[in-house]
């Protein structure tokens, strides 16, 4: 554990492990909604978020977390009104988004390829000590919101009608997943890049719903799962000199093929446990034909 | 507080961009009143009972719910309303229970934590439509007539006063149709309006009181209507309905 007594390790770690509880938190409503890949629309759209950012001199989070919100909510608008098809909106979002990004990246005096590649899949060693505080911060925001608004927000993604007829504030509610969204997406890209920020959202509520029976348990084990691989994709990265989204990314989808695995072989031995009596105690049943 | 109607609908148009849906409805029900909307497919019925909760905007006419303008109406505690199925919205797994529990939100509001009442609430409801062994079970593994039954569950959950039912009864099988039957017969026993769209009655033909048939976007038939002043919307009115089946403790009283 050596690579821990520099201080950047010890922010990245930190980092990771933030978001790795707070993504998969805010991840469960868009996966239930089945609305999985919008974190990356958003994603790609906080690229253009950075570009104005370091055109303009200015902090690319905060222009990334202002870009990406203003991006969100325009979707979340589009879907309620359903005039659009969510697919070609999706479309128009990632491209424009990323085009955009890589464009105005190019005009600022700070391009580089490597600039550009520390925002679209992360780096361990750029987490500052300011990034730290607003990670950790919104973080904890996020997750609070997610935790405690579930009861609320689990009506309304599961049945949005019957939300409504409850005299919720669906919009309300709807607006503050797609701006949780976009704060997420953003304090992710400094470890997790931009284009995989979404897996954290998606692939440990995917891995731990093959096992569970309820949403809060989703939940619950989806946080793990993200908690988990955030942790060990650091250390891995670390030791190995790897992108640390990358390796994050690739020891959740690991957890999520372990789980598969684990889950098929024990029903297949529960069944056959369940079999076995039953095939050696069967006794031919007392049949009359009538006649 | 004057005398009023649970559902007051006069004069209501609905449209979907140029073509009419309804055209010119009036209805009313009054407390304590189970009324059926029966028609055909495409007639109109459904889009009644969605526009009489606010899902679907008039286009002209005026609709109120408990006396009050819907557009002021804030007490939607007082509605519990069943859908047709499970809403689209499922792709994570969820416990009936869980489901059930959603019915609380409209009486207790989105920032405060369900408590002991809330619990309560969602067993007794639970118990009501005999789910009470289920109530851990993922919904998706429930057969179709048990998830109209948690659906139910879900509405009583809240308490309400007014259950607004979209075919509660399509496609699902007898058991299920009975349990339902039950349920509602304590509901209605304990003072409570319903308001159905039905295709065909089956065993709730007993409990409606009145049926309002809906033709090509008008009301083509309907019971006498009666007047708000009557005996059931007296304040003090006991309502005692001579109904075998007492309702279970706890559910249906708001």
């Amino acid at each position: 554990m050596s690579m821990f007594q520099y201080d950047f390790m010890i922010r990245a770690l930190i980092g990771a492990l933030v978001i790795g509880l707070s993504a998969p938190a805010l991840g469960i409503y868009l996966v239930q909604r089945r609305m999985s890949l919008i974190g990356d629309g958003i994603g790609h759209v906080a690229l253009t978020g950075v570009g104005v950012g370091l055109l303009l001199d200015r902090s690319p989070v905060l222009t990334a977390v202002i870009v990406a919100i203003i991006g969100a909510v325009a979707i979340e608008l589009l879907r309620e009104r359903g005039r659009t098809s969510g697919d070609q909106a999706l479309a128009l979002l990632f491209y424009g988004g990323i085009a955009g990004g890589v464009m105005l990246v190019g005009l600022s005096s700070n391009r580089s390829n490597a600039n550009l590649m520390a925002y679209l899949f992360g780096s361990l060693t750029t987490t500052s000590r300011d990034d730290l505080i607003v990670i950790v911060v919104l973080g904890a925001a996020v997750l609070a919101a997610m935790l405690l608004l579930r009861p609320a927000l689990f009506a309304i993604c599961h049945d949005e009608e019957y939300a409504r007829v409850s005299g919720l504030p669906v919009r309300t509610l709807n607006v503050l997943i797609a701006v949780t969204a976009a704060v997420t997406v953003t304090i992710a890209m400094r470890t997790v890049g931009l284009l995989l920020v979404s897996a954290l959202m998606v692939v440990p509520v995917a891995a731990a719903q093959q096992v569970t029976r309820g949403f809060r348990g989703t939940m619950t084990l989806a946080m793990a799962i993200g908690v988990l691989s955030a942790g060990t994709g650091v250390w891995l990265a670390g030791e190995a000199n790897t992108a640390a989204g990358a390796t994050i990314v690739v020891l959740a989808i690991g957890g999520f093929v372990a789980i598969a695995i684990g889950a098929a072989t024990w029903r297949l031995l529960r069944r056959r446990v369940q079999a076995f009596p039953q095939t050696a105690d069967v006794e031919p049943p007392d049949v009359v034909l009538e006649r | 507080m004057t005398l009023s109607n649970v559902v007051d609908v006069t004069h209501g148009v609905v449209a979907y961009g140029d073509r009419p849906v309804l055209r010119d409805v009036s209805l009313c029900v009054a407390a304590g009143e189970v009324v059926a909307i029966l028609g055909a497919n495409g007639s109109g019925k459904s889009t009644l009972i969605r526009a009489i909760l606010g899902l679907i905007p008039l286009r002209s006419g005026e609709i109120s719910l408990f006396g009050t303008p819907q557009r002021r109406f804030r007490q939607w505690h007082r509605i519990g309303y069943v859908p047709q199925r499970v809403g689209a919205g499922s792709g994570v797994p969820a416990t009936v229970r869980e489901v059930v529990a959603s019915g609380r939100l409209a009486r207790r509001g989105v920032l405060r934590l369900p408590g002991a009442a809330d619990r309560a609430a969602v067993s007794a409801a639970l118990d009501a439509v005999g789910l009470a062994d289920r109530a851990n079970d993922p919904v998706s593994t429930l057969s179709g007539g048990q998830q109209q039954r948690t659906l139910i569950a879900r509405a009583l959950a809240g308490g309400p006063e007014l259950l607004v039912l979209d075919e509660p009864t399509a496609g699902v099988d007898a058991a299920s149709q009975e349990a339902f039957a039950e349920a509602l017969r304590g509901f209605v026993a304990a003072g409570g309006t319903a308001l159905l769209v039905a295709h065909e009655l089956g065993p709730l033909q007993p409990l409606v009181g009145r049926a309002v048939v809906v033709h090509d976007g008008q009301i083509a038939h309907d019971g006498a209507c009666p007047p708000p002043a009557g005996h059931h919307a007296l304040p003090g009115h006991d309502h005692v309905h001579p109904h075998e089946h007492p309702a279970p403790h706890g559910v249906f009283q708001s």
